[in-house]
């Protein structure tokens, strides 16, 4: 490995934080898209390094400037960061490459500069949380996504991005302070920000109740930026209003990121320190997995608009994470895992979809997306192969995740027949919810508007299919994303006997 | 070439031919329909070449890849799938060519995408067919049913977009609901799904677990029609006949009470059923299913829903035949999945061409046409006789074995369905084939009338000697499906 390669945790964010600035200077059309493009694609094959390198030598750390952790700043990229590195640098670069026409089509040209550099300060915030080492940059990194998240909300033609985007904020920023109440807790019990450090020095902490509040804000703090039911009120607005692009970019990876950092502190940090934490975590994130997965899936099966739908179902698929992480077993962790990453392809497939459709539909109400599927047969093609995803359908991607759900559930014994029928009974509520747009799409009567003179461009159809073909690779051979989140769970539960 | 590489080519044969009908619809429909025939043929010499070898005992296998840690994509050719796939891959040639004589009397649209969904449905087939194990059973099990939909959607008004949701709102509610869990419940006691002679699950699980793992199964093969979930077969009805004949005779249903059997033989394993007692419900359910889907066939008055709860009732009689749960009856539902496919696909082309060439649909309506269409009502004829089991038919063949198997159990419960049955069936088919031939017809018809196109007659006279055939020549099935039972023989 050359000298560079050594550098890998610190380039994958310092590329797109550095272009993001130079971004703005780009004023001649296209060149911003270009550059963007070209930082995120260098990011995913950062991110593909450093999972060829964690696979193949466990996790990598980094010290920025030599300085020795817990004084220096520490970068640490492991199985888990790795799978979701691939997921954001992915989502990014997917959406990118493919959606250079539906952006054109929504980002006024000479707001474009600023858009991308937002599009780049969010990739880098994302990419920072999951490299980071130590609570205090999670946070700084978490605010540089977040505030550059509500841009790229904002920054489309629809302006009731505004209102919801302001709701996104409040309810955002409420829970970075809770998060930053609860890490301002440990740090004054403990004096150290490094995560691992900090894991280490709790044993020594005599009264653990301030730990147990810093608990209890973190973990409540990281819910309402993860989406889970019911601190979800924020997304389904925010997802609908967005400009389509950064829908796909964002529906697949963001609340996942915040995720990620729950099972990093409830499971790293206070796992192996707090007297039946493992319980707790349980006790109450189990029946909000529940409901969220249950009351999800219904709101979906009822939506009229087709992105607004699909946020509702991304709640429900939360849940599906959540509920495998409160299983507290490596099968159900793993399972939750897995599922982040099969959910970012199906949900990021079906965005993308829907972002063709919207440059040719009237709407993206149900009714007017009525005969898409004849106008469009390609894309809604790749629609249809996502969905199956989403529902769990066999070859999927899908599949897979749903199938070690209920494999983990199944551990349980008879206490698990009742998630089990929660699962079961969530997919077929997907079925009914996808289905809905399938009949709309395939067999109601179109409104004679005129042909629309706008043709998808071919490579949005490309990107769309590559996504949709990812669904089903990873559906027939799920070994990376499966060692991956097998090392992840092994990892996340060893302090657990 | 060896037998992995032939169930390859076997799956991979209708994907191709369904790629080049595609692009040969672009040329010209002649063409188009050239390819189908070509796949089909060469479907049917790809699979029937595997026969001679499972015939000798040999099970010709191949694993495609692991997909979790016990799961695998695998296939192996056993005497049931063989049987299947040697049956599907035969009528499908018949079914096309019936295809081109129905799609083009009835000036049907979208032909294209109805022959590419029907090869690709095939491939699915003949996936169910070759399966190794639970899990890649019901991958394509499930790749039938949603490359089934857009052939029972195929006229995309509002009635038929409805009967298409309740069809694919049934199959894939129960396979998701029941079929599914109880697949991951069967890896993960057994620890495995795959195929075993004599069964996986004996001393694995016990009691009552027993009969509530077999009804997950049986209810979530949707596709066998077990009622109560039995309803998405009429409302299948709404499909062009050729469709109904690929669901009734060729595949779909065949794929359930196929994938019942299969469960019941490899799964399960007989002997371990039959000495748990809490499995004995499923016979009951069978065994309503039979006469409540005939008492409901006595009121119908279209044809095709008539023919529709006749599929249910003989489906009954295979899941029926499989929990008797001996050797005898093993191999009475293997070769009554073969005489019920000959018998009633020969109905469903008759109805079929009945309508292309006169519009009728009703019972009531086809007074006299005997006259008018004497091959066509020949050959429904036949079909009925063989539903009701009359020799020289095939359906006398497999009620023998059912039967004898019954008896080899002391089973008089079974032998008790099977001859109401037989009146029952006897009271709805008489009174068609008696109007048929011996009525006059009310008034002068709208429109004279003879048979239909040729291509359509051809295949419904070729299933009709197949159907008598049977009767005489069924030898080498038995011989066949005799395999399936040897350690319990």
């Amino acid at each position: 490995m050359s000298g560079l390669g050594q550098h890998l945790p610190a380039l994958q964010v310092v590329v797109p934080i550095l272009v993001a600035p130079m971004v703005v200077l780009l004023r001649p059309r296209g060149l911003a898209w270009a550059a963007s493009t070209a930082a995120s694609v260098l990011a995913f094959v950062i991110a593909i390094e450093l999972t060829l390198q964690v696979l193949g030598a466990g996790p990598v750390g980094y010290l920025m400037g030599s300085w020795p952790a817990p004084y220096g700043i520490e970068l640490r990229v492991d199985a888990l960061s790795a799978l979701l590195l691939l997921v954001v640098t992915g989502a990014s670069t997917v959406a990118l490459v493919g959606g250079r026409q539906s952006l054109d089509a929504q980002i006024e040209a000479d707001r474009q500069p600023y858009f991308f550099a937002a599009w780049l300060l969010a990739l880098a915030g994302l990419s920072g949380i999951l490299v980071a080492a130590d609570a205090f940059n999670i946070f700084v990194f978490m605010e540089i996504s977040s505030l550059a998240s509500y841009v790229l909300i904002a920054g489309g033609p629809d302006r009731r991005a505004l209102p919801s985007v302001f709701k996104y904020l409040i309810m955002g920023t409420i829970g970075a302070t809770f998060y930053l109440i609860g890490v301002g807790l440990i740090y004054m019990m403990t004096g150290t920000l490094n995560l691992a450090d900090m894991e280490l020095r709790i044993h020594a902490v005599g009264d653990l109740t301030p730990i147990l509040a810093a608990a209890g804000f973190i973990t409540v703090g990281l819910a309402l930026k993860a989406a889970i039911f019911p601190l979800h009120v924020w997304l389904p607005n925010a997802y609908t209003y967005a400009p389509h692009m950064a829908t796909a970019f964002l529906a697949a990876c963001s609340t996942k990121v915040s995720l990620y950092v729950l099972l990093r502190f409830d499971f790293f940090v206070f796992q192996g320190n707090l007297e039946g934490h493992d319980l707790q975590f349980a006790i109450y994130l189990m029946p909000l997995a529940v409901l969220g997965i249950l009351v999800g899936s219904a709101v979906a099966m009822f939506e009229r608009n087709i992105k607004r739908l699909l946020a509702f179902s991304s709640v429900a698929q939360i849940g599906y994470m959540m509920l495998g992480a409160s299983l507290v077993s490596i099968a159900g962790l793993t399972a939750g895992i897995l599922h982040i990453f099969n959910h970012a392809l199906a949900k990021g497939t079906l965005f993308l979809a829907v972002a063709s459709f919207a440059m040719v539909a009237a709407g993206l109400r149900l009714n007017e997306l009525s005969g898409i599927a004849r106008r469009m047969p390609w894309t809604f093609g790749a629609f249809v192969v996502a969905g199956l995803s989403l529902i769990g359908i066999p070859g999927t991607a899908g599949f897979v995740s749903k199938w070690y759900l209920i494999m983990a559930v199944m551990e349980l014994g008879p206490a698990g027949v009742p998630l089990v029928a929660v699962i079961l009974i969530s997919s077929l509520m997907a079925v009914v919810y996808i289905w809905r747009i399938v009949e709309v799409a395939c067999f109601a009567k179109t409104e004679e508007q005129g042909s629309s003179a706008i043709a998808v461009s071919p490579l949005m159809i490309v990107v769309t299919w590559l996504a949709a073909l990812a669904n089903i690779y990873f559906g027939l051979a799920p070994a990376l994303p499966l060692t991956l989140s097998g090392d992840a769970a092994a990892e996340l539960l060893r302090h657990l006997p | 070439m060896n037998g992995g590489s032939t169930i390859i080519l076997a799956l991979l044969l209708p994907l191709g031919g369904a790629v080049a009908i595609a692009l040969a619809g672009r040329i010209s429909a002649n063409l188009r329909e050239t390819v189908t025939l070509a796949t089909a043929g060469g479907l049917a010499m790809t699979v029937w070449s595997l026969l001679p070898a499972v015939m000798a005992g040999e099970r010709p296998g191949v694993s495609i890849t692991e997909l979790l840690p016990g799961v695998e994509i695998a296939f192996s050719v056993e005497p049931l799938g063989m049987l299947f796939a040697a049956l599907a891959s035969g009528l499908w040639i018949i079914n096309s060519l019936y295809s081109i004589g129905y799609m083009r009397g009835n000036n049907e649209r979208n032909q294209t995408r109805f022959y590419v969904m029907f090869a690709v449905s095939l491939a699915a087939t003949m996936g169910v067919a070759f399966a190794g194990n639970l899990f890649t059973l019901f991958l394509f099990y499930e790749a039938l049913t949603l490359s089934t939909y857009p052939l029972v959607s195929h006229k995309g008004d509002a009635a038929t977009v409805r009967s298409a949701r309740v069809y694919l709102g049934i199959l894939l509610t129960t396979s998701i609901g029941l079929f599914l869990p109880a697949i991951i419940w069967t890896y993960s006691v057994a620890g495995t799904g795959d195929f075993v002679t004599g069964g996986i699950l004996a001393s694995k699980i016990n009691g009552p677990a027993v009969g509530l793992l077999l009804g997950l199964f049986v209810f979530g093969i949707g596709k066998a029609a077990v009622m109560p979930v039995h309803r998405w077969l009429p409302a299948a009805m709404v499909a062009p006949t050729p469709v109904s004949a690929l669901l009734h005779a060729v595949a779909v249903v065949k794929a359930g009470v196929f994938a019942v059997t299969k469960i019941i033989v490899y799964i399960f394993g007989v002997d371990f059923l039959f000495a748990e007692p809490s499995s004995g419900w499923l016979l009951y359910a069978a065994a309503f299913t039979i006469i409540a889907a005939s008492v409901v066939a006595l009121r119908q008055q279209n044809l095709k829903r008539l023919l529709a709860y006749s599929t249910i009732a003989q489906l009954s009689y295979v899941v029926m035949a499989a929990a008797v749960l001996k050797p005898l009856a093993e191999i009475g539902a293997a070769i009554h999945m073969v005489a019920h496919a000959f018998g009633k696909i020969t109905l469903f082309f008759a109805a079929g061409a009945i309508y292309v060439a006169s519009r009728k649909t009703e019972v009531h309506q086809l007074r006299g046409i005997g006259l008018r269409m004497p091959v066509t009502m020949t050959a429904f004829t036949i079909g009925a006789l063989s539903m009701i089991g009359v020799p020289p038919t095939g359906g006398f063949v497999s009620k023998w074995y059912i039967l004898a198997g019954a008896f080899q159990a002391d089973n008089y419960f079974a032998v008790a369905t099977i001859i109401v049955s037989t009146a029952l069936n006897a009271a709805y088919f008489l009174p068609i084939i008696y109007m048929a031939w011996f009525m006059r017809e009310p008034e002068p018809a709208a429109a004279a009338h003879g048979e239909a196109p040729w291509p359509a007659v051809l295949a419904l006279a070729i299933t009709a000697l197949l159907t008598i055939a049977f009767f005489f020549f069924n030898g080498a099935t038995i011989q066949l499906e005799r395999q399936v039972v040897e350690n319990l023989l």
